[in-house]
């Protein structure tokens, strides 16, 4: 194949007289065309958007997808999280890199591969799974990967998993792993109905009748959220939905965003006439690259029908929606890092209050929520809150999506009523437990283990709550009594190592000194289980933000259920 | 907007106390005596909150409060030193010198006895450490000793100088100051206005003439370690 030339001028072309917020679209298209951003570049970025260049160099550094230094025309980034340790990741890391000559992080004599570790990917439903760059080409996923061999292909290895469940809310008329086209989603019937006949005011009213909390895992009432962003003073006002999905065990998202496009593209749409906005920013995973595409399409054909953009279906309500890519940083999950991220900035969270709803993105009153919470609310309006509610309990209303993963027969992505059983999801819908059960991490890594007794439990916010779990973003990881747990508990430590921003000291600190303590878990020192505890207890109340206040979830309650794992052998 | 009169009456370790709206915690505290530690915080500089030594119990709620930057609240409970203030500066205090070289830090060291900190709590940790960077006439970089107190950045940032010389490298426990690629100083869009000197809370930075003299530098030496003669030409600078 011959090499195209580009130059940096035709990189950058396109951003001329444009400012920091295109920072980090501009530092893709570098990373793509030269598989690094080199001083020069960063340099001629800076005199385009008027960002000084010492900035940018911080910005560079912030994200892993991003890097300084030169790599291989192909970068392998083999996820190393838990269920993707469970299916041997490790071994895949291994025999990529002696195939390849070379130790992890590094790069062939020739220039050709680099490989790298990286932490989730958010396909544990096809662990074990790796994202591909390559120069010129971009980014792709590549899971299950059985051979070293798979992941030079440039192929695009079809999804297989599970997407099954009650298919009300959520999955109705899905096709597992193909897009759903707009031909097939329909003609935003819920929002064509809203323009008609709703006021935003009954929009609001309608979502919070319906008690639509947050999927993202902070489970705050949506309509409590729009009502305040509608009520803030300042112009513009931002409707963002946050699609940086990272928590190690969640791709209930990217299935989404995979599968029903259009569905969050109308949620996004009500919500921006609910709260009277016209901009709407996605911002999706860097690690997501085939739902990135796929909502860019969608985003195209919606307007290209008249569904989104200026004067939408012929009336005065303009609603455009901006895709912004990460590129590969967990905090960008919180919501004031995510804005700073769309600035153009380094993924740092924000002191709160002032909280979005006030002082959000450009520091305008701003909606932010989860690509799940933006999918229930078409149903909703086009059905009424009554219809939602006909699932669930009183405080868990609706129906709920869960990310299956690691020991059973079928992982994937379920959609199920509020109030069924762990049991009853493990047995009925995964098709049980492979091997005997020994314990369920539940609500991703910042969540909480559950023993095989405890599995009885409604999932529901309530129920949770009163045995000491969390539902957080709906992600269940399971494991069966030949897992080593701390070995699962040094993966944890070592994602939180890797994704803490560096800003606060409990965090900054405590997560670097976490990793170190289970790291010697089969050999501790005297002290190592108090010590433990003071990292955990001091993270959780001092933290800045929800990363480094759960960063310690999973590590405290292992101890509490197992203390064993904390002695010597 | 509210009353630029308005007051807010709240209890500060069983002392009653009613100052302005808007009054953070640390400046209530102050005004009647109590001192509130503080790492990061600078009345120069925008308070961010982030050594969270300055975290003191609001009403026992689930989370501890940065003194620093939350504001003081009518008719609240705060105590600057419960059990969960005390263990939780107590850790991060031990967790920080088990990082960071903090011999030049005298405040942050009797900070550690205060809190009865244990200097050898955390045996194997990894230290960040990094090179002397000497690389001009005015001041000298150890960052070895630096704790991320983000003031040098936020001076030569927006909080006065707007020459924007400073950032981070990379993330987490190893983020670092740095130049843009960590060129050298003089190849920076550094003015040498010392301001980060001057705030800076540890040895970190340090004007050239003290560091020479730490290193047992002869005053010739030391004239001409701080009187160099350029020897090339100023790079021009993209920023």
């Amino acid at each position: 194949m011959e090499k195209q030339i580009v130059s940096l001028d035709d990189v950058l072309r396109q951003y001329e007289g444009r400012r920091r917020d295109v920072l980090l679209p501009a530092l893709w298209d570098v990373q793509t065309a030269f598989g690094h951003i080199s001083p020069e570049a960063a340099r001629q970025i800076s005199t385009t958007l008027r960002v000084p260049v010492a900035d940018i160099y911080g910005v560079i550094g912030f994200y892993s997808l991003f890097s300084e230094q030169p790599q291989g025309e192909t970068v392998i980034h083999v996820c190393t999280s838990p269920s993707c340790g469970l299916a041997g990741a490790d071994d895949l890391i291994r025999a990529t890199c002696d195939e390849l000559g070379i130790a992890p992080g590094q790069t062939t004599p020739d220039g050709r591969y680099t490989v790298r570790e990286t932490t989730c990917l958010g396909l544990c439903d096809h662990a074990p799974a790796a994202l591909v760059s390559q120069r010129g080409n971009g980014e792709h996923s590549v899971a299950p990967v059985h051979s070293p061999g798979e992941l030079a292909s440039h192929s695009h290895k079809p999804r297989t998993a599970a997407v099954d469940g009650v298919k009300e809310v959520f999955l109705q008329g899905t096709q597992p792993h193909r897009p759903q086209t707009l031909a097939e989603y329909g003609d935003y019937a819920a929002l064509r109905h809203a323009l008609e006949h709703m006021t935003p005011e009954r929009v609001i009213e309608t979502v919070e009748e319906s008690g639509l909390v947050g999927r993202g895992g902070a489970a705050f009432p949506t309509g409590r959220k729009w009502r305040f962003t509608r009520g803030a003073p300042g112009q513009p006002r931002y409707v963002v939905c946050n699609a940086d999905e990272s928590e190690p065990g969640t791709f209930k998202d990217r299935v989404l965003m995979e599968t029903r496009p259009h569905l969050l593209l109308e949620g996004m749409a009500l919500s921006a006439y609910a709260i009277g906005a016209e901009q709407c920013y996605l911002f999706v995973r860097g690690e997501y690259p085939e739902a990135t595409a796929i909502l860019q399409r969608a985003i195209d054909d919606a307007t290209a029908a008249g569904f989104l953009g200026e004067r939408v279906m012929g009336h005065a309500f303009t609603c455009r929606i901006k895709i912004r890519r990460g590129a590969g940083a967990y905090i960008c999950g919180e919501e004031t890092a995510l804005f700073e991220a769309i600035e153009g900035k380094r993924g740092f969270p924000r002191i709160k209050p002032p909280y979005p709803t006030t002082h959000g993105l450009f520091n305008k009153p701003t909606v932010v929520n989860n690509v799940e919470t933006l999918c229930v609310v078409p149903g909703v309006i086009r059905h009424g809150a009554d219809w939602f509610r006909q699932w669930g309990s009183q405080h868990s209303t609706g129906t709920k999506l869960v990310s299956v993963s690691g020991h059973v027969n079928r992982p994937g992505v379920y959609e199920i009523p509020f109030g069924m059983s762990l049991r009853a999801l493990l047995d009925e819908q995964c098709k049980g437990v492979r091997g005997t059960l020994r314990a369920v991490l539940h609500g991703g890594a910042a969540g909480t283990f559950l023993t095989p007794n405890e599995i009885d439990v409604p999932i529901t916010f309530e129920d949770l709550r009163s045995i000491g779990a969390t539902l957080g973003s709906g992600a269940i990881m399971v494991f069966n009594d030949t897992v080593d747990m701390r070995d699962v508990l040094r993966r944890l430590g070592a994602f939180f190592e890797h994704e803490s921003c560096g800003k606060c000291y409990p965090c900054q600190l405590g997560t670097q000194r976490q990793m170190e303590i289970l790291n010697r878990a089969d050999a501790p020192l005297p002290g190592d289980r108090l010590r433990l505890q003071d990292i955990g207890q001091t993270m959780t109340v001092a933290s800045l933000c929800g990363l480094g206040q759960t960063a310690a979830m999973a590590v405290l309650s292992a101890m509490d259920k197992w203390p064993e794992l904390f002695d010597s052998d | 907007m509210g009353d630029e009169n308005a007051t807010v009456t709240l209890m500060i370790d069983g002392h009653e106390v009613t100052v302005p709206e808007g009054t953070t915690i640390l400046d209530a505290a102050k005004s009647i005596g109590i001192d509130i530690p503080v790492i990061c915080y600078h009345e120069a500089t925008t308070a961010n909150g982030l050594c969270r030594v300055c975290v003191v119990d609001v009403d026992e709620g689930r989370l501890l409060q940065p003194a620093c930057v939350a504001t003081c609240q009518n008719g609240t409970q705060v105590s600057t030193r419960s059990a969960r203030v005390e263990r939780s500066r107590r850790t991060i205090l031990e967790m920080l010198h088990s990082a960071v070289d903090l011999g030049q830090a005298p405040e942050i060291q009797s900070l550690l006895d205060e809190y009865q900190a244990d200097r050898e709590r955390f045996p194997g940790a990894e230290r960040r450490t990094a090179p002397v960077r000497d690389d001009n006439p005015f001041y000298v970089r150890d960052y070895s000793q630096c704790v991320l107190c983000w003031r040098c950045v936020q001076v030569c940032a927006e909080d006065a100088q707007y020459t924007f010389a400073l950032t981070f490298s990379e993330r987490g426990f190893h983020t670092q100051i740095s130049t843009a690629f960590d060129v050298p100083l003089p190849g920076s869009s550094c003015v040498f206005c010392g301001q980060c000197v001057g705030v800076c809370p540890t040895g970190a930075l340090k004007p050239k003439i003290e560091w020479g003299l730490e290193q047992g530098w002869s005053w010739d030496q030391i004239r001409e370690g701080t009187r160099r003669e350029r020897k090339a030409p100023r790079r021009a600078n993209g920023d």
